[in-house]
C-alpha cells in the first residue's frame, strides 16, 4: 500500500511508485553495464575456477576442486610450497612497500606543510606528476637507472653484490625499489591533507611537557592522522598485492608476485581455470584486508 | 611559520629525488645521441622526430587516444546517469546498499581480477559472436567497466555536495522533469562531470593490465608497445616516447586542475 501513497518528494506531488519507476530509468543503463560485464564476468570466473583445463587449454565443464588443490600445493608428486610462497611473497612485498611508503610519506608531508603558501602548492604538484604518470614508464624508468653503466650497478659490482656487468635487475631489491616508487604518492596524498591540518597546538603541548620525539609523534600526531593515513594504506596495500608490471620487469622469474602468476595462466600456459582460482585466492587476500580496514576505521569512530 | 628538523627536511628531499631520479634519468637519455648504452655523447632531438616517422609508434599512439576518447565518453554519459538515479530517488536502504557495492567493486579490488574475469567472459561470448575477439573493443568495453564506477562516485560526491534546494525551489515554480534535468541539475552538476570525464580519460591512458589482457595484435596501445619494448631491451627511441608521454600527462593534469577550479583532492581552492 505504501507505494500508493500520494508523497511530496523535494517539491513535487507524486507517488513512490512512479518516483522508482523514474529512478530505474537513470539507473538501469549504467546497471546493467556492470551487470553484464563485472558483476557476471566476476561469477563466470568462480565457475571457471572449478572447471578443467582440457588437454589444448580448452575449458571443460567437469566439476573439480583441483585447482585450489593445485594452489595450495598439492600435486601429483607430493606437496610443495611454490603457490603458497608465491601468494605469501606478495602480501608481504605488498607490506613492506606500504610501511615504506607510510615511513617516507611523514617527512615528505611535514616537509610540504612547513613551506609558504605558494611554494607548497608547487611540491604537491610535484608529488602527483609522478602519481599520474603511467606505471608502465615508471617501471622503466628504473629499468635505465639501474642499468649496469649506471652509477648504483657499478658501486654494487664494486662492493661485490653483483657480478661485474650485469644490472641491477631482476631481483627482490629491484621490486622493493620499484614498487615504493610506484605506491609512495597513494600514501603521500591523502595524508597530506591531514598534516596540513594538524592541531599544532597538540604537538607544542606535548612537547612543553617534555614528551621524547617518539611518544610526541605517537600520541600528538599519529592519532589526528590515522584517518587518512588507513586511506593512504589501503589504497597501497590492496593494488600492490595484484601489482603485475612492476615484478614483471624488475623482478623477472626470480621474484614472482601473485599477478605474474595469474598472467602466466592466461598467458603462456594457456590454463583458465587455475588462473581462475589464483585469482579468487588474490580476492580473498582483498576481502581479508578491507575487512580489516572497516572493523579498525569503525572503531576509531566510536572513540 | 613552523621549522623541520634538518633530518625531516633532508629525508623529504631525498624522497622527492627517489621519484623523480628515473623520470629524470629517462627524459635526459631521451636527448643523448649515443644509439647504444648509457654513455653522453651530445644533446640532440633526433629520437623525437623519429617517434613520428615510426608507424607502429603512430598507430599505437592513435589506439591510445581512440580508447580513451571513446571509453570516457559512453562512461561518462553511463556513469553521470547512474550517479543521479542513485542519489536522487528513494530506494530502499537494501537496494542502495547493493548499488554502493557493485560500484565499490571496480575501485577496490585489484584490477588483474578484473582483466582475468573479463579475458573469461570474453572467452565465452567469443562462441556466440566474432565481435569479442580480442582487440579495440574488448578493451573499449573493459576500460568503461571501471572508468563508470568512478565517474558515478565523482558525479554523486558531487550531486549531495549540491543539495536539493534549488531543485525544489525549480519544482515550485512548476519546472518539469525534463526541464529540471537539463537547465537545473546539469548545469549545477558540470563540474562534477568534467571532473569524473577527466578522471576516466586519464585512467584510460594510465591503464596497463586491462588493456594488457584484453589487447589483440591489432590494438597495441603507447605503455603496452614500451612494455613489449623494454623486454627487447631499452633505446634512445623509447626513452623519447616516454618523455613525451609524461609531459602530455603533466598538461593532463594541470589543465584537469584548473578545469575543476579545485586541487586534486577535491577542496575549494582559495
Amino acid at each position: 500500500m505504501k507505494n500508493r501513497l500520494i508523497m511530496i518528494w523535494y517539491g513535487e506531488l507524486t507517488t513512490r511508485k512512479s518516483l522508482l519507476r523514474r529512478g530505474l530509468v537513470f539507473l538501469s543503463p549504467g546497471m546493467l553495464w556492470l551487470m553484464v560485464f563485472l558483476v557476471l564476468p566476476g561469477l563466470v570466473l568462480v565457475a571457471v575456477s572449478f572447471a578443467t583445463r582440457g588437454a589444448y587449454g580448452q575449458l571443460e565443464w567437469e566439476y573439480t576442486i583441483e585447482n585450489y588443490r593445485r594452489l595450495m600445493g598439492f600435486s601429483l608428486f607430493g606437496w610443495t610450497s611454490d603457490y603458497l610462497l608465491i601468494l605469501w611473497r606478495s602480501v608481504l612485498v605488498a607490506f613492506i612497500t606500504t610501511l615504506v611508503s607510510v615511513i617516507l610519506s611523514y617527512p615528505l608531508c611535514f616537509f610540504i606543510a612547513t613551506r609558504k603558501e605558494r611554494s607548497r602548492y608547487l611540491w604537491l604538484t610535484l608529488v602527483i606528476i609522478p602519481f599520474w604518470t603511467n606505471m608502465v614508464i615508471r617501471a622503466y624508468a628504473w629499468f635505465l637507472i639501474l642499468a649496469p653503466e649506471m652509477p648504483f650497478a657499478r658501486l654494487a659490482a664494486s662492493l661485490g653484490f653483483i657480478a661485474e656487468g650485469s644490472p641491477l635487475y631482476p631481483n627482490a631489491f629491484a621490486v622493493y625499489i620499484g614498487m615504493v616508487s610506484m605506491f609512495l604518492p597513494f600514501v603521500t596524498l591523502p595524508l597530506y591533507a591531514s598534516v596540513e591540518k594538524l592541531d599544532w597546538s597538540l604537538v607544542e603541548a606535548a612537547q612543553d611537557l617534555y614528551a621524547s620525539r617518539i611518544r610526541v609523534f605517537s600520541q600528538a600526531i599519529l592519532p589526528q592522522t590515522l584517518p587518512e593515513l588507513s586511506v593512504g594504506v589501503i589504497l597501497t596495500f590492496v593494488p600492490a598485492m595484484g601489482m603485475f608490471v612492476v615484478p614483471d620487469l624488475l623482478g623477472g622469474a626470480k621474484y614472482m608476485l601473485v599477478g605474474n602468476l595469474i598472467q602466466q595462466q592466461f598467458g603462456a600456459s594457456r590454463d583458465w581455470p587455475f588462473g581462475a582460482a589464483i585469482s579468487m585466492g588474490l580476492m580473498v587476500l582483498t576481502m581479508i584486508t578491507l575487512q580489516i580496514y572497516r572493523r579498525r576505521s569503525k572503531e576509531t569512530d566510536h572513540r | 611559520m613552523k621549522r623541520t628538523h634538518p633530518i625531516i627536511t633532508s629525508l623529504a628531499l631525498l624522497t622527492m629525488g627517489f621519484l623523480y631520479l628515473p623520470l629524470l634519468g629517462v627524459a635526459v637519455f631521451s636527448v643523448n645521441s649515443a644509439r647504444r648504452g648509457l654513455v653522453w655523447k651530445e644533446f640532440t632531438f633526433d629520437w623525437y622526430i623519429r617517434l613520428f616517422s615510426n608507424e607502429r609508434i603512430l598507430e599505437a599512439a592513435w589506439n591510445t587516444l581512440l580508447l580513451a576518447v571513446i571509453s570516457t565518453i559512453l562512461a561518462t554519459i553511463l556513469g553521470t546517469v547512474l550517479a543521479i538515479g542513485m542519489d536522487r530517488f528513494p530506494w530502499s536502504k537494501r537496494t542502495r546498499n547493493f548499488l554502493d557495492i557493485v560500484l565499490h567493486i571496480p575501485v577496490v579490488i585489484p584490477d588483474i581480477i578484473l582483466a582475468a574475469a573479463l579475458v573469461v567472459a570474453f572467452g565465452l561470448l567469443r562462441v556466440v559472436s566474432s565481435l569479442f575477439d580480442p582487440g579495440l573493443l574488448n578493451m573499449i568495453i573493459g576500460h568503461i567497466t571501471f572508468q563508470i564506477a568512478f565517474v558515478a562516485l565523482v558525479v554523486r560526491s558531487r550531486l549531495v555536495a549540491i543539495g536539493r534546494d534549488v531543485e525544489e525551489a525549480a519544482r515550485d515554480l512548476f519546472a518539469g522533469n525534463w526541464y529540471l534535468l537539463r537547465r537545473v541539475i546539469l548545469p549545477l552538476l558540470m563540474p562534477g562531470i568534467v571532473a569524473g570525464a577527466m578522471l576516466a580519460f586519464t585512467l584510460s591512458l594510465d591503464d596497463f593490465v586491462i588493456s594488457f589482457f584484453t589487447a589483440g595484435p591489432e590494438s597495441q596501445t603507447l605503455p603496452l608497445y614500451i612494455f613489449a619494448a623494454v623486454r627487447r631491451g631499452v633505446t634512445p627511441q623509447i626513452h623519447a616516447l616516454s618523455t613525451l608521454i609524461m609531459i602530455i600527462t603533466v598538461i593532463i593534469a594541470i589543465s584537469t586542475e584548473r578545469l575543476t577550479r579545485k586541487d586534486l583532492f577535491g577542496r575549494e581552492k582559495k
